[in-house]
C-alpha cells in the first residue's frame, strides 16, 4: 500500500485514472488458489504457517489466502491458520522525508518464534515496505522463515528483495499506478488535481 | 516540517482526534514484548524541567526511548542555572548541541511560547506544563483514557473538581473535553475558581453532592499547596468535607462512571484512599496511556512529516 500512500498524500496528491483492467476479480481468486497450493507444496503443509497482511492492501488478501489454505488442507476449526496484520509506518526509511502515518493498528496476537511467516501484500514495487516489515517482524519473535506473497510484482526494486509467490508479474513504468481491490487489478495513472 | 505543541487550542478537535488515532498504534507498540520502534532513530529530545516532576518527565523520556530517540535531561538543581545562567542562554546552549525537540516545564506561564521563538525552525517545543496556563499532553492522555472506556467524549458530562484556579491541567482539560463535545462542570469553592470564567464553555457548581450522581466522569485535581500563597481555604479537612471524593460520595456515582486524577494524589484530601482502588478509578491507566500519547505527539512532531497544528 506504500505506493498508494505515496501518490495520494501531498505534495503528490492526485486522482487515480484507470487505463486497463489487468486482472479481473476471478483472475485474482484463481491466483490466490494457486498461491495457496504453492505455499502448501513449498512448506509441506500449512501446520506451522502464519499469514501476516501488510496494512492496508495486504490484509484482505491475507484473510482470503487463509480461507483458501484451510479449504485445500481440510483444516478444522482447531487448526485455523493464524492471520495477523502489520503496519510498518514506524519502521519506514523515509520517515521525515514525507508524511508517514500509520493507517491502522498492528494486530499480531501470536508469537512468531519458530513459525513460517508468509507476508502478504497487494503490490510489490521498490521493496522498501517489505524491508520495513522484516524489521518489524523481529520485534514479534524469531520466525523460522519469512516468505513473501504478492498479488502483483510491478518491478523497479531498490533493494535485494524478491517475492516467493506472485499473482502476476506486471511490467510497469515508474510513474504508473497499480490498484488492487476486490474488483481486480487495474493499471492507471495518477493525475494531479489542479 | 516541524511544529510545536504549546496549547490544546493549537490542535482543535481534528488535531486531538489525530493524536488519539496515532496513540492507538503506540498503545499496541507498548503492549509488545519489545516495546520499541526505530521511528525516531537519530533524533534527540531534551527535557528542560524548571519545576519538579516525576511522571511527566519520566513519561516523556520513556516515550522518546521507545521511539529510539536519544534523550537528554536537564534538571535545574544540578545545572549552571545555579550559577545564574539565564533561560535564554540555557536554551541556546542546549540547542547548539544539536537537538530536535525540547520538552519544557516552567513555573511561569508562557515560557514554552518564549522558548519556541528562540529556537531554530527545525526544533519542536513541547509544553509539559507552564505555571497556571496549560499542560496539553496531560489533557490528551485524559481524553484518550476516557475515550478508551466510554468510546467517545461527545455528550458526556465531566465534572472537574478542586483547585481550578491554580491548575494548568484544568485549563487544558476544559479546552480538550469541550472541543470533543463533552459538557464540563467545574466544582470548586469560589476562592479556588479563576477570577473570571468569561469565555469558558462550562457550568459552575459549588455542591459536589449534587453533581456526583449526574456525571459520567469525575476529574479530581490535586490541592496544590505549593502554589497557595494566600489563605484560600479554612482548612484541608473542611475542603475534604465539601469537595473530596469520599467513599460516601463515590457510592453515589452512576454505574460505570469514571474517576480520574492527574497525580500526584493527596490521599485523604481530594480523594479517599479506598476510592483510588475502585475498578473505575483509572489513575494508573492514565499514566500508562501517557507514554503512548507522548509517543504519538513526538512522532507527529518529529517523524511523520505532518504538521500538528
Amino acid at each position: 500500500m506504500a505506493e498508494r500512500e505515496r501518490y495520494l498524500t501531498p505534495p503528490l496528491g492526485g486522482v487515480f485514472v484507470p487505463r486497463a483492467q489487468v486482472m479481473t476479480a476471478d483472475d485474482c481468486r484463481r491466483a490466490i488458489t494457486r498461491i495457496a497450493h504453492e505455499i502448501v507444496e513449498r512448506n509441506h503443509g500449512s501446520a506451522n504457517t502464519v499469514l501476516i497482511g501488510l496494512q492496508t492492501g495486504g490484509v484482505p488478501l491475507a484473510h482470503e489466502l487463509a480461507e483458501t489454505l484451510q479449504r485445500i488442507e481440510g483444516a478444522t476449526d482447531e487448526d485455523q491458520i493464524p492471520v495477523g496484520s502489520l503496519d510498518v509506518a514506524f519502521y519506514r526509511d523515509d520517515i521525515g522525508l514525507r508524511p508517514v502515518l500509520p493507517e491502522a493498528v498492528t494486530d499480531i496476537s501470536f508469537d512468531l518464534t519458530g513459525k513460517t511467516v508468509v507476508l502478504v501484500d497487494d503490490v510489490l514495487f521498490t521493496g522498501r515496505t517489505i524491508r520495513a516489515a522484516l524489521n518489524a517482524l523481529n520485534d514479534y519473535g524469531r520466525a523460522k522463515a519469512v516468505q513473501l506473497a504478492v498479488m502483483v510484482d510491478r518491478g523497479h526494486r531498490e533493494l535485494p528483495i524478491r517475492p516467493d509467490y506472485v499473482g502476476k508479474n506486471l511490467p510497469t513504468r515508474r510513474d504508473e499506478m497499480v490498484d488492487v481491490s476486490d474488483e481486480g487489478v487495474i493499471l492507471g495513472d495518477m493525475v494531479a488535481v489542479k | 516540517m516541524t511544529g510545536h505543541l504549546l496549547s490544546i487550542a493549537d490542535l482543535g478537535a481534528d488535531g486531538i482526534e489525530e493524536v488519539m488515532r496515532i496513540t492507538d498504534s503506540f498503545v499496541e507498540v507498548s503492549s509488545r514484548d519489545i516495546p520499541k520502534v526505530p521511528a525516531l532513530r537519530g533524533k534527540t529530545v531534551v527535557s528542560l524541567f524548571y519545576e519538579d516532576s516525576t511522571r511527566t518527565r519520566l513519561s516523556f523520556e520513556t516515550a522518546a526511548k521507545r521511539l529510539s530517540a536519544d534523550t537528554m535531561t536537564f534538571s535545574v538543581s544540578t545545572s549552571s542555572v545555579k550559577k545564574g545562567e539565564s533561560l535564554k542562554d540555557t536554551v541556546e546552549t542546549i540547542e547548539a548541541m544539536g537537538i530536535d525537540a525540547v520538552v519544557v516545564r516552567h513555573k511561569s506561564a508562557g515560557v514554552p511560547q518564549q522558548v519556541a521563538q528562540w529556537v531554530a525552525d527545525d526544533v519542536s517545543v513541547i509544553n509539559a506544563g507552564d505555571g497556571w496556563h496549560e499542560h496539553p499532553t496531560q489533557a490528551l492522555l485524559d481524553c484518550y483514557t476516557i475515550r478508551e472506556r466510554l468510546d467517545t467524549l461527545e455528550h458526556k458530562h465531566i465534572a472537574i473538581v478542586g483547585d481550578i484556579k491554580h491548575s494548568r491541567v484544568a485549563r487544558s482539560d476544559v479546552l480538550a473535553f469541550t472541543a470533543l463535545g463533552a459538557r464540563v462542570t467545574l466544582v470548586a469553592p469560589p476562592t479556588l475558581l479563576p477570577p473570571s470564567l468569561e469565555g469558558w464553555p462550562v457550568d459552575v457548581s459549588h455542591d459536589l453532592d449534587e453533581v456526583v450522581p449526574k456525571v459520567d466522569v469525575v476529574y479530581l485535581l490535586r490541592m496544590q499547596q505549593e502554589r497557595m500563597t494566600e489563605a484560600l481555604l479554612p482548612s484541608l479537612r473542611e475542603y475534604t468535607a465539601h469537595y473530596g471524593l469520599t467513599t460516601r460520595r463515590a457510592a453515589q456515582l452512576q454505574d460505570g462512571a469514571l474517576v480520574l486524577h492527574p497525580g500526584p494524589m493527596n490521599r485523604g484530601v481530594e480523594i479517599a484512599a479506598e476510592v483510588t482502588s475502585m475498578p473505575n478509578t483509572l489513575i494508573t491507566r492514565q499514566v500508562a496511556n501517557g507514554v503512548a500519547v507522548r509517543m504519538a505527539v513526538l512522532f507527529l512532531l518529529l517523524g511523520s512529516g505532518a504538521s500538528l497544528a
